[in-house]
């Protein structure tokens, strides 16, 4: 493991991480991948530790690979949910926040349904926060473990092709995507329907193009986005099936981008809308190494934040 | 057959934007020759031998243009086809000189998913007639609150998307309409009225509507609806067409939006340009249309708006219904009027008095409409498809409402002596309509 200072505090998004940070972040998850393969899954970095996953937006899959991280590096680990219901002007995190201190956590890993949520968190305790999500603004642990992905499978970020298509409008993990692959020298192309992208979203660095086939003509790596069934405003398109026509992605579409493109989605999948079954899981498709490279990159981050100190 | 045009001025405006070749040709005589259904030449009157087998037809004193589109017709198959049929809607058109017409989604059911869209193309293609060009719905069932399938009406064959008949009163909903059609390239076409600001009117708010004791609807609610529309186009860098523009302070709206560089373009029918509130009097349902007859003052800014450009195009606005909507109190009755025969008469009555070159009229008659619905726009070109329109300027004739084509009669302008006509319309090089004296 290389010996560098790692000297952030909270890992609140991608636009505050430098192209050497994420660097240093990916080769340490690079390192720690080799911990999941063994038969005893777990070190003992992290003993003594306390680490609270505190989730007011519900998401399986995000706390679990939080909790995992945690385990293999043998951190105390406690999850809390709450509802956001009854959330009003942040007073509700604030209490919370202010409870959880005496627990003495040393992070804390926040789900909300709110963007800035984890920075307001980050002001109010003594623990590093680890955002895992904040409404539409960022999750910039999807973003390293999509960029971990696209390294192992590509060699090199710089110079790729990134496509990113479906609900730019409110998906953070586009947000962080774009921000974290523009840093590291990849060009970023969003599409999907015009009512699903964001007035201004070049100014994240990314291109806008409302041809799918545009989008996704030569791209190296592509990535669907979940549309949000349940959540999705009436207005934004007429029908899933129209959606899943013109703007999922299926093999005629992948037929347009190069011919060795990884397809990744960050789950959960609805099959047959924002990619089609042989698609998601065909031979390009990366999106179970995503999962596997979510555990990794937290246990990076868990131990970037805690355990290098202590060394 | 073949046919061999004699001896006629061509006015041909296809190449305003100067992406085709010029052929304007208002003084010299020319002969046209059409074979297999294509231009095969043009040439100076008496230049080149009349080939054998081609059917001479003589057009002295007659003009030869680009086929006219009407882009708002409102056929009413499926549904009301005791009103009008796509086959007799169609046969209306080339009566009218009109080689192609795009239809309005308001059918029973209404084309807002690629069945209705196909079923109305099929018609078309056994009338065999005008070229259709189906417009599809903005909302599914035209109720204003989920977007109805563009990409799968396009796919079908829809030129364009609208609502109209009725407004899209929901902002939001407008707003991702014109959002949504830059996927597809679709223009976003308004029927500007808000309903809030005309409940209960029947006609122009006015003196008129006072004397008559009708409950009017005020300019304003249309005014207020265009402002919106431009906004929005301003906002989403989508294509906004503003249908059957009437008032004074529309157009000036408009003109403004225009100068300042966003993507607006907008029609008139000939009803706002030729009548006054006034012909509302007597209670004469023939006069009742949405948007609602307005003033003189109205009617000067419409004409004004046509010469400067703020108005793209003349559109009929065609719209049959039968005598058991129209021989009713006024409060009851429908609203509208054919417009398909009397559309080209009316407009070259502003020829006629100099408002208008007869190239412009043209203009808004054919090479405007097919750039705001993107198709390709008509032109007299060796090698193009023959699609033409023969115009008498000067043959006068009464308008006869029994003499119409179209199933319905409801026109305000019947008995009226105008001047100009089409006499002849040729599609495919075919000739579906014949006239010529
Ligand atoms: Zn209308």
């Amino acid at each position: 493991m290389k010996e560098k200072p790692f000297t952030i505090k909270h890992i609140l998004d991608i636009a505050g991480l430098s192209p050497d940070q994420i660097t240093y972040i990916l080769d340490t998850a690079e390192s720690f991948k080799e911990i999941s393969t063994r038969s005893i899954k777990k070190v003992p970095t992290l003993r003594g530790k306390t680490v609270i996953n505190l989730f007011f937006e519900p998401s399986t899959r995000t706390r679990a690979s939080f909790e995992i991280a945690a385990k293999r590096l043998s951190a105390d680990t406690l999850s809390i949910s709450a509802s956001t219901s009854s959330v009003v002007k942040g007073e509700t995190l604030i209490d919370t926040a202010r409870n959880l201190e005496a627990m003495q956590p040393d992070v804390i890993v926040l789900r909300h349904s709110l963007s800035g949520a984890p920075h307001l968190l980050s002001r109010h305790v003594r623990a590093s926060v680890i955002n895992a999500g904040d409404g539409a603004h960022e999750h910039p642990t999807q973003a390293l473990l999509d960029l971990l992905t696209v390294r192992e499978k590509k060699g090199e970020i710089k110079g790729l092709k990134l496509a990113i298509i479906g609900d730019i409008a409110h998906s953070r993990v586009a947000h962080s995507n774009i921000l974290g692959f523009t840093k590291m020298g990849a060009n970023v192309v969003v599409s999907g329907p015009a009512t699903m992208i964001p007035p201004y979203i070049e100014k994240l660095g990314a291109k806008v193009t409302l041809s799918i086939k545009k989008a996704l003509q030569g791209a190296d790596v592509i990535m669907a986005l979940r549309i949000q069934l349940e959540r999705q405003n009436k207005l934004s398109f007429p029908s899933i099936r129209e959606y899943a026509t013109y703007f999922g992605l299926n093999t005629q579409h992948l037929a347009l981008a190069a011919s060795d493109a990884i397809v990744m989605h960050p789950g959960p999948v609805n099959r047959g809308v924002e990619i089609s079954p042989e698609v998601a899981d065909g031979p390009h498709s990366a999106i179970l190494d995503q999962v596997t490279n979510g555990v990794a990159v937290r246990m990076a981050l868990l131990y970037l934040l805690l355990g290098s100190e202590s060394q | 057959m073949n046919l061999y045009l004699k001896g006629a001025r061509i006015v041909d405006p296809s190449d305003l934007t100067g992406e085709t070749p010029v052929l304007i040709k208002t003084k010299a005589l020319y002969d046209i020759y059409i074979r297999n259904g294509k231009i095969a030449f043009i040439a100076p009157q008496g230049k080149e031998p009349i080939p054998a087998a081609a059917k001479v037809i003589d057009l002295a004193g007659k003009i030869v243009t680009p086929g006219l589109i009407d882009m708002h017709t409102h056929l009413r198959e499926p549904g009301e086809e005791y009103k009008e049929t796509i086959a007799t809607g169609c046969l209306a058109a080339v009566s009218g000189g009109f080689t192609a017409i795009a239809c309005m989604p308001n059918t029973k059911p209404a084309n807002d998913n690629k069945s209705v869209t196909e079923y109305i193309l099929q018609k078309a293609q056994e009338a065999g007639l005008a070229t259709v060009y189906p417009i599809g719905a903005i909302s599914k069932g035209l109720q204003g609150e989920i977007l109805a399938e563009f990409g799968d009406m396009k796919a079908a064959g829809i030129v364009a998307v609208t609502d109209d008949g009725r407004p899209v009163m929901n902002g939001e909903l407008m707003r991702r309409a014109l959002e949504y059609a830059r996927n597809f390239d679709l223009p976003v076409i308004s029927h500007c009225e808000d309903l809030t600001l005309c409940s209960g009117g029947v006609m122009n708010e006015g003196s008129v509507s006072t004397q008559l004791g009708l409950l009017g609807i005020p300019a304003v609610a249309e005014e207020v609806m265009i402002f919106r529309e431009i906004r929005l186009a301003n906002l989403t860098g989508g294509s906004v067409h503003i249908a059957h523009v009437s008032a004074r302070s529309s157009v000036d709206l408009i003109r403004q939006a225009k100068a300042s560089g966003i993507n607006v373009t907008a029609e008139t029918a000939p009803h706002y340009f030729s009548l006054t509130e006034e012909a509302v009097a007597g209670y004469d349902t023939n006069a009742k249309m949405n948007p609602p007859l307005r003033t003189t003052e109205d009617v000067a800014a419409v004409i004004e708006g046509l010469k400067d450009g703020t108005i793209d195009a003349i559109a009929s606005d065609h719209a049959p219904h039968s005598t058991l909507e129209k021989d009713v109190e006024f409060n009851m009755a429908a609203n509208g009027i054919v417009g398909l025969e009397t559309i080209l008469p009316l407009t070259l009555k502003l020829v006629h008095a100099g408002h208008l070159s007869l190239y412009e009229a043209i203009v808004k008659l054919s090479a405007n409409p097919a750039r705001i619905l993107r198709i390709e726009v008509p032109s007299i070109q060796i090698g193009k498809k023959a699609d033409l329109t023969i115009i008498d300027p000067d043959r006068k004739f009464i308008v006869d409402v029994h003499k119409f084509q179209s199933i319905s009669k409801n026109s305000p302008f019947h008995g009226w002596e105008l001047k100009g006509k089409a006499v002849m319309t040729i599609i495919n090089g075919r000739i579906v309509f014949d006239d010529l004296d």
